[in-house]
């Protein structure tokens, strides 16, 4: 059974839980533009032919699949129609989906999304990204779902370079009620880790959050910079910063691949989180991502509201964008 | 910077073009696909990738059989006149209205409203020198206007503000009374980040441009957005009528062809492009420098081919012989002189010679008015005086100054000039005799 067809029926039978229900609604405008044209286009072919594959193409590219994943996915395509004779749009459009999954799953070692503490001392979560991703607001959300979990969270807060950062994560952190480390304006965020690993460590914290300022890739001093917060923390706490998030906004076009691949080098990335998927943008930059550099999406923000950061599956997000309750 | 790679890619496709010597439809169609996948990966929106790729093409083939201009030129000319259109041909300044001048700044979550906001009072205070009043609307994001009203600090501008438990229309109306009241230029409103589905918000919006009609809305799109940046463009112009675009994050190493794509879909201007995160790095948004940046003509290759499309070749070589012979007056000065205003502006040479100082637009102006000042007294003298400049005598200088109402000084300055010219010329000759300088003269004159 193909995936598609496992997808439908995986979902048409679940009674739908509140996670489904979250998927479905956050990505209800990604679908309308991505998984009704791929519908539409089925109906409007008898068979496939070359200007069907060219259609293809471009819902993909529109998608922000990128243009050499999607050759590589139509060019595969093409091949399995010629090879199986298979001709009816709507079993390629399950055989894309299919190539989707699979690309995707073998472009990295098994997924397990949580965070993954260790059995003593403080876990550090170092938080990443370019300017106006969503680094702060994701880590309210990640440190309300870990707090829910009945883990202690500290938030530092290491921007200490946009104005109001340091504003804006302790008015998250009073909501929240966790603890917060903050330095000097324009201080050296370094110093701000180096504060916050001796507090988490001495009043035994379970999760250690730190907010960075963005900051793009290209500038080499502000990547640096992050090089040296990893040196620090890795001074203080063993092996911190245990994980490495970095945000990537869901309306990013193809320098999403040269985000990760830049912040890869200075840090071990350890996952993405994929932020404002309630838009109309579809996120196709992640498969690009994880066919060059194998990172894994751990994370998907699929709202505003504090419970809308949901554990990322791949089986779910394909769902909402290809299938849902049309 | 922006849009380097996509020059770089553009640059890889003309060499390899160059090797031939024609264009067929055959190296032409694999210029073309590598030109639309260049297109697509800076994410320029398939549409207009599409709609690019079908005018290069049409106008390529059509003028093959006609001229004789090597293939890769003729192809990076028509590329850079529809980049140039599609780009649009003007750049645009803020509307000022004679009283208040009241922006709303619009967009996405973290596309850099606030930033921009900041850079653009910082603008027009010091460079403009306007009153200016910043208003924050934000009530949603926690510490937006914490964030705004420190910049305001920063810059020394002032800032209006309600707090966060007050609906923004109100905000933008009592901002906007102040701004009457008080005597200011111009009303910056900084609104909140919203997606443009979100229609409870879109409303809010659009109620504040009933209330308060601002004179420019400006929507901030984000120099890394990507396919979707056009839908974005287009719900929010449609919802508020927008004015402008601003691009941010321009310094980044995204390509940033999503400007490309929503000037050529909505045709609204791009009037700014923020180039880093100091409060001054906000600059006007160029159209002709982007599509110049995207074909790569930072070299001095570029300025010989579009100096060879400037003037008469035959001209070229007979001024290149005459001027390596030491047979060189005034009415040759005076050519060389339009031949490279004709090439473009010195700002424009300067910008593609790699490592030549930028000129301001001062510098400019100076230079154009020399210009003026060369032709004047050349003008006033008889042809033999022109050819034979030394011979000049005061008497002469004298009727040559009154005839053109300059003063002595200009008339020998224009014969030092030449003077100085020649001697250039004879170095040139030398270092090409030696082998130091082979082939002809920069800017490729003469050059056979």
């Amino acid at each position: 059974m193909g995936l598609f067809a496992f997808l439908k029926e995986k979902f048409s039978k679940k009674k739908k839980d509140e996670k489904t229900e979250k998927y479905e609604k956050g990505l209800s405008k990604s679908r309308q533009a991505f998984a009704s044209r791929l519908d539409d286009l089925s109906k409007r072919y008898a068979e496939v032919n070359e200007e069907y594959f060219e259609e293809l193409e471009q819902i993909l590219i529109e998608a922000d699949v990128g243009v050499s994943l999607t050759i590589k996915l139509v060019e595969e395509l093409l091949e399995k129609s010629e090879e199986e004779g298979i001709t009816e749009p709507s079993k390629i459009n399950e055989e894309l989906i299919d190539a989707m999954f699979v690309g995707y799953v073998e472009s990295g070692g098994s997924i397990t999304n949580e965070i993954h503490f260790r059995e003593n001392g403080p876990t550090v979560l170092l938080v990443e990204g370019v300017n106006g991703v969503g680094k702060t607001t994701s880590i309210a959300k990640l440190s309300k779902r870990y707090m829910d979990q009945g883990k202690s969270v500290l938030l530092v807060a290491a921007d200490t370079f946009r104005a109001g950062a340091v504003e804006q994560l302790k008015i998250w952190a009073n909501r929240l009620g966790c603890p917060i480390i903050t330095g000097k304006e324009n201080g050296d965020p370094a110093s701000v880790c180096y504060d916050g690993a001796k507090y988490a460590v001495e009043h035994n914290i379970d999760l250690m959050i730190v907010d960075t300022a963005g900051r793009l890739q290209n500038k080499a001093n502000l990547m640096q910079e992050l090089a040296k917060m990893n040196r620090v923390i890795s001074r203080e706490i063993e092996d911190a910063p245990h994980e490495t998030f970095l945000i990537i906004d869901a309306t990013t076009g193809q320098n999403g691949v040269s985000q990760a691949k830049s912040f890869k080098e200075v840090s071990d990335i350890t996952g993405i989180v994929i932020t404002k998927m309630d838009g109309t943008s579809k996120g196709g930059i992640i498969l690009s991502i994880r066919e060059e550099l194998g990172v894994p999406v751990r994370f998907i923000g699929l709202g505003e509201r504090m419970e809308d950061l949901e554990e990322f599956d791949l089986d779910e997000y394909l769902n909402g964008l290809l299938v849902g309750n049309k | 910077m922006a849009f380097e790679s996509l020059a770089d890619k553009f640059q890889s496709i003309f060499k390899k073009m160059r090797k031939e010597d024609k264009i067929t439809e055959t190296n032409m169609a694999s210029a073309i696909k590598e030109i639309r996948v260049a297109l697509l990966e800076a994410d320029v929106n398939f549409k207009v990738v599409k709609a690019f790729i079908e005018d290069v093409k049409t106008k390529a083939l059509g003028q093959d059989v006609l001229t004789k201009v090597n293939p890769s030129e003729m192809l990076i000319k028509i590329c850079h006149d529809e980049l140039v259109e599609l780009l649009g041909a003007d750049n645009t300044d803020i509307k000022y209205e004679k009283g208040l001048t009241t922006i709303m700044m619009v967009g996405l979550q973290g596309s850099g409203k606030t930033t921009s906001t900041g850079k653009l009072a910082n603008l027009m205070k010091n460079k403009l020198n306007k009153k200016v009043l910043l208003a924050g609307l934000d009530v949603y994001r926690p510490a937006a206007i914490d964030q705004l009203g420190t910049i305001a600090k920063q810059l020394n501008v002032d800032f209006f503000e309600m707090g966060t438990e007050v609906n923004p229309v109100e905000v933008a109306t009592k901002a906007k009374e102040t701004a009457l009241r008080e005597g200011y230029d111009v009303l910056i409103m900084d609104t909140a980040g919203r997606l443009q589905i979100d229609e409870a918000l879109m409303d809010e919006l659009k109620n504040i441009n009933k209330t308060v009609h601002p004179s420019e809305v400006l929507l901030l799109v984000d120099a890394m957005a990507g396919q979707d940046a056009v839908n974005v463009a287009n719900a929010f112009n449609a919802d508020l009528r927008l004015t402008g675009v601003i691009m941010s994050k321009l310094d980044g190493d995204a390509k940033g062809g999503a400007a490309l794509s929503i000037k050529y879909l909505t045709g609204l201007p791009i009037k700014f492009a923020g180039i880093g995160e100091k409060m001054a790095d906000l600059d006007i948004f160029y159209p002709e420098r982007m599509a110049d940046r995207i074909l790569g003509m930072g070299d001095v290759v570029s300025l010989v081919e579009k100096a060879k499309e400037a003037i008469d070749e035959k001209d070229a070589e007979k001024q290149a012989r005459k001027m390596m012979d030491g047979d060189f007056g005034l009415d040759d000065l005076l050519k060389q002189m339009k031949m490279v205003q004709k090439i473009g502006s010195l700002g424009a040479i300067a910008k593609m010679i790699p490592g030549m100082p930028k000129l301001t637009d001062e510098q400019q102006e100076a230079a154009k008015n020399e210009m003026k000042i060369f032709e004047a007294v050349i003008n006033s003298m008889t042809p033999y005086e022109r050819r034979h400049p030394n011979c000049l005598k005061f008497s002469h200088k004298n009727r040559v100054a009154k005839g053109c109402g300059m003063t002595n000084a200009e008339v020998n300055r224009v014969i030092r000039k030449w003077e100085q010219s020649k001697e250039m010329m004879k170095q040139m000759k030398a270092m090409q005799k030696s082998g130091k300088m082979p082939g002809g003269f920069p800017g490729g004159f003469g050059r056979r």
